[in-house]
């Protein structure tokens, strides 16, 4: 268990930084918006999820109404269900750790769950999912209250700190690529990604993306994979 | 904005984001065996998926002026060499960030 614990802390060190960092921007901007920390708190612990939150504050001001909320919730993170289907083999049989595992699965959790760590032995994977969960939710947490805190204190210029995100999935892209011989999956998903936010726009490219890139890897031959 | 208001948008976003997240757990479950192109879309996701996140978070870029895209395809660019380069995730994000960082507050 000990073992695993480190495994798992050395593999969240990114996401530490990321989820630190992006914690505290968010942190910083609820306390500029004037928000009570209670609310910050309440959002990383409950929604949990980065951009949504980042999007919520901004729904929010503007007095958005439920229905609205709920829709924009459903269009920013729609991506998730990607992430259920690919996880729906590894979690199978995870016990009574499922739900928090399911709860807790955002971009970046998924980012450090979706390929096999080679350090784990196959007994300690439940851990080990469990273990990089619920650090990376404490990161979020950690990074969110240390925001208020501190933007209640300084005046902080924190313009451009949400580039860290950015960066984990630059770096997460990179590595799949280097360590995968085929690259079909990557190339459509940077493919048809690109073509629909040309199409598209910026505000609504997601969907049609997520279906092009279902519609694609369903009808590619089983030799163009990964494995 | 009254508390009541903000409770509840917290809570409306956080179950519609957690039925998101439990839904293909919900669809595909237990004894029923996961149909095979399901199980080859979880294994060829994950590539195509992360793809997609990188082309979400650049969303922004636009060639209209050097200031829309500069920064972000220059930090990029150094996040992908410094990591093909030493394969150290911490030192690639952090340096991407840094530039990113110092680029849209002292230079664009």
């Amino acid at each position: 268990m000990n073992k695993t614990l480190k495994t798992a802390f050395v593999s969240t060190i990114p996401v530490m930084t990321g989820y630190l960092v992006l914690g505290f921007g968010f942190g910083i901007v609820m306390n500029s918006s004037g928000f009570d920390w209670w609310a910050a708190l309440a959002m990383s612990l409950f929604i949990y999820a980065g951009s949504m939150q980042y999007v919520a504050i901004g729904l929010m001001t503007g007095g958005a109404s439920l229905i609205t909320v709920a829709l924009t919730t459903l269009m920013v993170n729609a991506r998730h269900l990607f992430y259920g289907i690919s996880m729906l083999d590894r979690y199978k049989n995870t016990g009574k750790n499922k739900p928090y595992l399911i709860f807790a699965l955002t971009d970046e959790t998924y980012s450090l769950v979706c390929t096999d760590n080679p350090t784990i032995a196959p007994e300690q994977r439940n851990n080990y999912y469990f273990l990089v969960s619920i650090l990376d939710q404490l990161y979020w947490v950690g990074g969110t209250l240390l925001g208020v805190a501190v933007g209640s204190l300084i005046n902080f210029n924190s313009e451009g700190i949400d580039f860290a995100l950015t960066a984990l999935f630059v770096t997460v892209f990179v590595d799949q690529w280097l360590s995968s011989k085929k690259h079909g999956p990557a190339l459509i998903g940077l493919g048809v990604s690109v073509l629909c936010l040309v199409i598209f726009g910026s505000d609504s490219f997601l969907i049609p993306t997520m279906l092009g890139i279902a519609v694609l890897l369903c009808i590619m031959k089983e030799g163009d994979g990964n494995d | 904005m009254t508390d009541t208001y903000i409770l509840l948008v917290i809570a409306v976003s956080a179950l519609v984001t957690a039925a998101i997240r439990f839904l293909p757990f919900l669809i595909f479950n237990g004894s029923r065996s996961t149909p095979p192109i399901i199980d080859k879309l979880g294994k060829t996701l994950p590539y195509a998926i992360m793809a997609m996140l990188v082309v979400y978070c650049l969303k922004g870029v636009s060639f209209a002026s050097l200031s829309s895209f500069v920064p972000s395809l220059l930090a990029c660019a150094i996040v992908v060499l410094l990591h093909v380069w030493k394969r150290n995730t911490l030192v690639s994000i952090v340096s991407g960030t840094v530039c990113y960082m110092l680029l849209v507050q002292l230079v664009f």
